[in-house]
C-alpha cells in the first residue's frame, strides 16, 4: 500500500511539469522513512498540500543528502513556488540554498535546522525538544500535587539530541518539587525491546512498590516498559504512572486502555505551519519568524484516546 | 563415559570461573541479586532475567560456533532476525495461525543461512563479504515486510514463546536450553562435530580425505539462520510487535564474543557449544552489573569494555602459558602436559 503510494508519488516528482498546474508548486525533500514518525511526516505534508490544492513534488533522499541536494537543484532547475526541506545532515547547505537564493525560491526547513546564514532560508519549523521535556515534567508535577514521588527515567540513545534535551526539559519541569526524585536513569536507546529490559532492572534494583512513577523520552520504550510491568504483576497507569513523549498511536491505545497516563506530541504535521508560513509570503511579502515552535500537545486519560489512536494508526507510524 | 565428562569440564572450566566472578560482581552491586521469588505464577528474579534475556544471544552462538569452526562467520544473524520476526508478525496479523508463523519465519531464516552457504561454499566468497550482504540488505527486507512500522500483534500463542512460561519458567529459556542440547547431542553423538573441525583445521585435506565440504559448509551456514530465525521470533514475541529497524540490531557481534569468550578459535576448528553458551550468559551478566549498578547510561560501554578485555586477557594464551609455568614451577609437572597445551585456543 504505502510502497505503492511511494512510487506513484516518485514517479510524479520524476514526471515533467505538468500544464494544469495548481496555484502553487512547492516540491519537498524528504530524508526518508527511516521511523515512523517520518513516515508519518510524509503522510502529513501530502495532506497538507493536498488540502490547499497545493502541486507537491515529493522527493525521498534515502538517508542521503547527495540526493537531497540534487533534489533541490531539479527543484530550482523546474522553477517551483518554493521549497520544503527536511536536512537529513546539519552541514553542507550552504552552496545549494545560495542558488535557491538566487533564483529567488523561499526554503523553509522542517523538523531539523542547518548549520548556514539565516538569511539562506525564510524559516524553520521544528519543535522544541526541551519544551516536550518540560511539558512532561509539570504534567507530573501537577498529577502528584505534593505527594511524595519516586520517578524513574528510561532514556534516549546515549549522546543523541533528544535524550539530552527531553532528560533536561523535564528535569526543569519538576525543579523546584522536593517530592519528585529521579531514583534510577538510564537508557532504552529509543526501543521497545530496551525498554523493556531496562524496566525489568529498574522493578527489581528499585522494587515495584516503590517506583511511583515511569518518565520515557519516547513513547516504544513506555510500550515495552509496560508489558515488563505487567508481567512483574503490577498495573501500569495506576500503581506506576507513565509519562512519554511523541504521541504514537499504540501509546494511545494504551492509554484508551488506562495503562499509560500521559504523553507528549512531536507533531507530524510540520508542513501545516510551513505551508502557511509560505502562502502568506507569496501573497503580500509577509516575512514570518525565522523560527516556527510547533505545539507540543499534552494528551492524558481525559482526551478520547481510543479515537486519536484510529485516527493516528493509517497515517504511517 | 566418566573420563568424556572429565574433559568437557576441563574445557569449559575458565568459563565457569568467569560467569561466576561476574555473577558475584552482580551480587556486590546488588545483594539480592541470588533471590528468585515464585510469583503471579512464574519465576522472578535476576538469575532468572540474565537466562531469559540471554536467550537471543545464545540461541545465535549456537548456529554461530558452528559456522566459526569450518573457519567462516556469520554476521547477517541479527539482519536475519528482523526479517523472521516480521516474518512471524505479518503471518498472525493476517490471521494464520502461531504455528504457521513460526514455521514461516523459521523456513524463511533457513533460507536466508541457504543463500549465505551457498554464497560461501559454492561460490567460495569469503564468509565475512558473502554474509555482509544479507546483514546490510536484510533489514531492508525486514522493512519491505512491515512496511516500515512496527507491527504489532496480539496472537496470545506467538507472544507465549517470548513472553510466556511454562511450569513457571519463561519460555526463551526452556527453548534455547533445548536447542543447545539438541545441537550438541547430534554434532557430539555423530561424527558431525569432528568432520566440521577438520574442515576449519584444513578444508583442502578434509576433502581430500573424503569429507563432502560443500555440503558440511552449507548446513553450518543453515543451521545458523534457523537458529537466527528462532532468535527473533522470540524478540518481535517479547515485545508483541516486529521492530524491523532495532530488533537484532548488532546482536551478531554479542553472538561473535560469546563465541570467543567461549574459548573458541576464529580460525577455526576445536569448538564447544557449551562454551558459547556460557559466553552469551557472561555477556548478558554483564550487561546486568551495568542495569543494576545505576551508573549513568554514559558509563555502559565503557564499564562493558573493560569486563570484556579482562575477560579476554585471562584467557590470551600468552596469560595462559604464564600461569601454567608458574604452576609447574611451584608443583611437580601434572601427568599430561601436551594435551594441556593443545586445549588452549589456537
Amino acid at each position: 500500500m504505502k510502497l505503492k503510494a511511494m512510487l506513484i508519488a516518485g514517479a510524479m516528482s520524476l514526471a515533467p511539469m505538468t500544464a494544469h498546474a495548481a496555484d502553487l508548486t512547492i516540491g519537498f525533500s524528504q530524508i526518508g522513512s527511516e521511523s515512523g514518525w517520518r513516515a508519518a511526516e510524509t503522510t502529513v505534508t501530502k495532506q497538507e498540500a493536498e488540502k490547499r490544492g497545493i502541486d507537491l513534488k515529493f522527493a525521498d533522499a534515502q538517508q542521503k543528502q547527495e540526493n537531497q541536494i540534487k533534489a533541490l537543484r531539479s527543484f530550482i532547475a523546474q522553477g517551483v513556488d518554493a521549497i520544503l526541506l527536511a536536512p537529513v545532515v546539519a552541514t553542507g547547505w550552504d552552496e545549494v540554498l545560495e542558488e535557491a537564493k538566487d533564483a529567488e525560491i523561499p526554503v523553509v526547513l522542517l523538523d531539523r535546522t542547518v548549520d548556514a546564514p539565516d538569511d539562506l532560508y525564510m524559516t524553520a519549523v521544528t519543535s522544541d525538544l526541551v519544551h516536550e521535556g518540560r511539558v512532561a515534567g509539570k504534567w507530573l508535577a501537577d498529577e502528584m500535587a505534593g505527594a511524595k514521588c519516586d520517578i524513574v527515567e528510561l532514556q534516549g540513545t546515549t549522546g543523541s539530541s533528544p535524550a539530552i534535551d527531553r532528560k533536561k526539559g523535564f528535569e526543569e519541569g519538576i525543579a523546584g518539587n522536593d517530592n519528585l526524585n529521579i531514583v534510577r536513569s538510564q537508557t532504552g536507546d529509543f526501543t521497545r525491546s530496551q525498554g523493556k529490559v531496562v524496566m525489568e532492572s529498574f522493578l527489581k534494583a528499585v522494587g515495584g512498590e516503590n517506583i511511583c512513577a515511569l518518565y520515557a523520552h519516547n513513547d516504544d520504550m513506555a510500550v515495552g516498559a509496560i508489558q515488563a510491568i505487567k508481567e512483574a504483576g503490577l498495573k501500569p497507569g495506576e500503581d506506576i504512572k507513565i509519562v512519554s513523549i511523541d504521541s504514537v498511536p499504540d501509546i494511545h491505545l494504551a492509554m484508551a486502555n488506562g495503562e499509560a497516563n500521559a504523553t507528549i506530541e512531536l507533531t507530524p504535521n510540520m508542513a501545516g505551519p510551513a505551508l502557511d508560513a509560505l502562502e502568506a509570503y507569496l501573497a503580500d511579502g509577509t516575512k514570518p519568524a525565522k523560527w516556527i515552535q510547533t505545539e507540543s500537545k499534552l494528551y492524558t486519560l481525559k482526551d478520547d484516546n481510543m479515537a486519536i489512536y484510529e485516527m493516528k494508526k493509517d497515517l504511517g507510524y | 563415559m566418566s573420563a568424556h565428562v572429565h574433559s568437557t569440564f576441563r574445557r569449559i572450566m575458565p568459563q565457569l570461573i568467569i560467569l561466576i566472578a561476574v555473577l558475584f560482581l552482580n551480587f556486590l552491586v546488588f545483594p539480592d541479586f541470588f533471590r528468585i521469588e515464585f510469583q503471579h505464577g512464574r519465576l522472578f528474579g535476576n538469575l532468572i532475567d540474565v537466562l531469559n534475556r540471554g536467550a537471543p544471544t545464545a540461541l545465535l552462538c549456537i548456529g554461530m560456533t558452528l559456522v566459526i569452526a569450518t573457519k567462516g562467520i556469520d554476521l547477517s544473524v541479527g539482519a536475519v532476525m528482523a526479517i523472521a520476526g516480521a516474518v512471524a508478525a505479518s503471518l498472525v496479523v493476517d490471521g494464520h495461525s502461531w504455528q504457521t508463523a513460526l514455521l514461516g519465519a523459521l523456513a524463511v531464516g533457513a533460507i536466508c543461512g541457504l543463500w549465505n552457504g551457498v554464497l560461501v561454499a559454492v561460490l567460495r566468497i569469503q564468509p565475512i563479504v558473502a554474509t555482509l550482504v544479507l546483514m546490510v540488505a536484510g533489514r531492508g527486507i525486514a522493512q519491505l515486510v512491515t512496511e516500515g512500522t512496527i507491527l504489532t500483534f496480539v496472537n496470545p500463542g506467538l507472544i507465549h514463546l517470548g513472553a510466556g512460561t511454562v511450569i513457571g519458567i519463561p519460555t526463551p529459556i526452556l527453548i534455547w536450553i533445548a536447542l543447545g542440547l539438541l545441537v550438541t547431542a547430534v554434532v557430539r553423538k555423530t561424527a558431525l562435530g569432528m568432520l566440521i573441525e577438520a574442515i576449519g583445521i584444513n578444508e583442502s585435506s578434509s576433502r581430500l580425505a573424503g569429507i563432502n565440504s560443500r555440503v558440511l559448509i552449507v548446513s553450518v551456514y543453515l543451521i545458523s539462520g534457523f537458529c537466527a530465525a528462532l532468535a527473533g521470533v522470540i524478540v518481535a514475541a517479547d515485545i508483541k510487535g516486529a521492530d524491523a529497524n532495532n530488533a537484532g540490531l548488532w546482536l551478531e557481534l554479542d553472538a561473535i564474543l560469546a563465541v570467543v569468550i567461549g574459548g573458541n578459535s576464529l580460525l577455526g576448528g576445536r569448538f564447544s557449544i557449551l562454551a558459547s553458551l556460557i559466553g552469551a550468559l557472561i555477556i548478558q551478566s554483564v550487561n546486568s552489573v551495568i542495569l543494576l549498578s545505576g551508573m549513568p547510561p554514559e558509563f555502559n560501554l565503557v564499564i562493558k569494555a573493560l569486563i570484556i578485555i579482562a575477560i579476554l586477557v585471562i584467557q590470551s594464551p600468552t596469560v595462559k602459558h604464564a600461569l601454567y609455568i608458574l604452576r609447574a614451577s611451584a608443583e611437580p609437572l601434572p601427568s599430561d602436559p601436551i594435551k594441556e597445551a593443545k586445549e588452549s585456543p589456537q
